[in-house]
């Protein structure tokens, strides 16, 4: 297992070879005024693998996610996503890295103005990438892909947390990303729903072959889709490896986090 | 999340910005703050503009904004207005009459409400009504993530957003100024008849001092009204910070700041139009 701060640490599952990487994080680092949120993180994301990131509240998993999504810029180091270095990409350069990437909000974001269709088709519209006809489809096979289907006339206020985390995972999906980033996939919903939102992600992976990197403090649902977990605390990765190698772990904030579980 | 406050608006600064303009602390801090906030709404106000200039106006979004921002605001205008003109006419038509002067009351009147009362009438009650759902929404939009979702998915909130608000506000706020004109004289027109002015001496009066020039005058600067409500509105909202209590304090900023610029801006316009003439001769 890798140790805290390392330089590339989590070696990849089994066969890394040179372009196999997906996302890679050089020495990143995020502050504030009065904080140092990110402090060095440096990490590895395999394509079609599940890398988790778990640690507490305000450990900084999140900011870690939008920078990876280029909706944070860092203050210092290098994010490769499929090679280029998005870190110091102007806004309008980082639209084209975006559709690479699909990011699921932690409260799925839905605009609710709009109705689920509008949602779904949302990305694919706004890029002129189908006429309506394919749109339609496409919706619909997103909507199934996920379990919702129907939905379409419905309004985000007229759907439950769970599902409207599906129509998040929907949009997301309907835009083809290479990357799908999730931002605590699984908060506040019950125990059966939030393992179906787990199985959904593994299926995603399995169905899509996307990269997907999940940022989480549900313990038992990081262990249950996990191919490869980061630990990290006040800002920096303290532990990194597979779900095997940190349940194996010696130090003491992974082992007082995981016997939470 | 340590992050859940920091969803900003596409290209805004990333250091957490100082609080509202209304809110700033007299003295330096006062002069940064406001220093921010013009230059944070020229960018803004700038991008926006190139996004119409290079023909990327999202048509959907302004249509449904024109429709919020004009006929959801004309059954505010159309009253205030109405009793404006009434209130105004009660306490003017009779001084009038008392000295004579009862020629002169439609012309005053009404020139009156073309160039200052119609079109500040309706800036105030834009910026209360329309400007204050703006800043509300956009706020509550960034509190949300919708506005980060926006840009996960590579749309310019800039150009979804704000662009057909501004574009909205720019081209009804001349029409609602016309409606309030109406309704102002039409209060005037009711209050001084019951006063001793008659109808007909009203409307010769008006027509010998006004004239479509003043009528276009006041238009205007609804024009200059209603590129402030959008671009500060929008602005406050974009710059929307925590929850519930955020969203209500940009909303507030909003009205205060276009209210206080719409007065202030109005004597500057009104410098600049007097003696002008604007219609094709």
């Amino acid at each position: 297992m890798a140790a805290a701060g390392a330089q590339l640490t989590s070696e990849p599952i089994d066969k890394l070879t040179a372009g196999d990487e997906a996302i890679i994080v050089r020495n990143l680092n995020y502050t504030v005024p009065e904080k140092r949120i990110l402090q060095d993180i440096s990490m590895t994301v395999v394509r079609g693998e599940i890398v988790a990131v778990m640690g507490k509240s305000g450990s900084g998993k999140t900011t870690l996610l939008k920078c990876l999504a280029g909706l944070i810029k860092p203050t210092s180091g290098q994010i490769f996503l499929f090679g280029q270095d998005i870190a110091p990409l102007t806004e309008a350069q980082l639209d084209d890295v975006r559709l690479k990437i699909g990011l699921v909000f932690q409260y799925a974001a839905l605009f609710d103005s709009l109705s689920v269709y509008d949602n779904v088709s949302f990305g694919v519209v706004n890029h002129r990438r189908a006429g309506r006809r394919e749109t339609k489809q496409l919706v619909a096979d997103r909507l199934a892909d996920v379990g919702m289907e129907g939905t379409e006339a419905l309004f985000p206020s007229q759907l439950s947390g769970g599902m409207q985390k599906r129509v998040g995972l929907a949009r997301a999906l309907a835009m083809e990303p290479s990357v799908l980033l999730y931002d605590e996939p699984t908060s506040g919903l019950d125990p059966v729903i939030a393992h179906s939102i787990d199985d959904l992600i593994v299926e995603t992976r399995d169905r899509h072959g996307m990269t997907s990197v999940v940022v989480s403090h549900d313990i038992a649902s990081i262990f249950r889709i996990a191919d490869r977990i980061v630990m990290v605390d006040e800002g920096a990765i303290i532990a990194s490896g597979t779900p095997a190698e940190i349940r194996a772990s010696n130090n003491p904030q992974v082992r007082e986090f995981i016997s939470q579980e | 999340m340590a992050t859940r406050t920091a969803s900003e608006g596409e290209q805004f600064p990333r250091r957490p910005g100082p609080g509202p303009v209304v809110a700033a602390p007299a003295g330096p801090g006062m002069i940064i703050t406001l220093l921010v906030f013009l230059g944070e709404t020229g960018i803004l106000a700038g991008r926006a503009i190139g996004f119409l200039l290079r023909g990327r106006l999202h048509l959907r979004n302004t249509l449904l904004q024109m429709a919020a921002i004009g006929v959801d605001s004309l059954p505010i205008v159309l009253a205030s207005c109405l009793s404006t003109g009434a209130v105004y006419a009660f306490y003017t038509s009779d001084i009038f009459v008392r000295f004579g002067a009862v020629n002169f009351v439609g012309g005053t009147l009404t020139l009156s409400f073309l160039l200052e009362l119609g079109p500040v009438l309706a800036g105030v009650n834009v910026a209360s009504r329309s400007g204050a759902a703006i800043a509300a929404e956009i706020g509550s939009m960034v509190v949300t993530e919708q506005v980060d979702a926006l840009r996960a998915m590579a749309v310019s909130p800039i150009r979804y957003l704000v662009t057909p608000r501004l574009v909205a506000c720019v081209l009804m706020m001349p029409i609602v100024c016309v409606f309030a004109d109406l309704a102002g004289i039409a209060g005037c027109y009711i209050m001084a008849a019951g006063h001793g002015v008659p109808g007909q001496a009203f409307i010769e009066s008006a027509r010998t001092f006004a004239s479509a020039d003043d009528m276009l005058k006041g238009m205007i600067k609804t024009v200059v009204f209603g590129f402030l409500i959008a671009t500060i509105a929008c602005q406050q909202g974009l710059r929307t910070k925590g929850g519930a209590t955020g969203v209500g304090r940009s909303t507030t900023s909003s009205v205060v700041i276009c209210v206080v610029l719409i007065f202030v801006s109005d004597f500057f316009l009104a410098q600049m139009l007097r003696g002008a003439s604007v219609t094709v001769k």
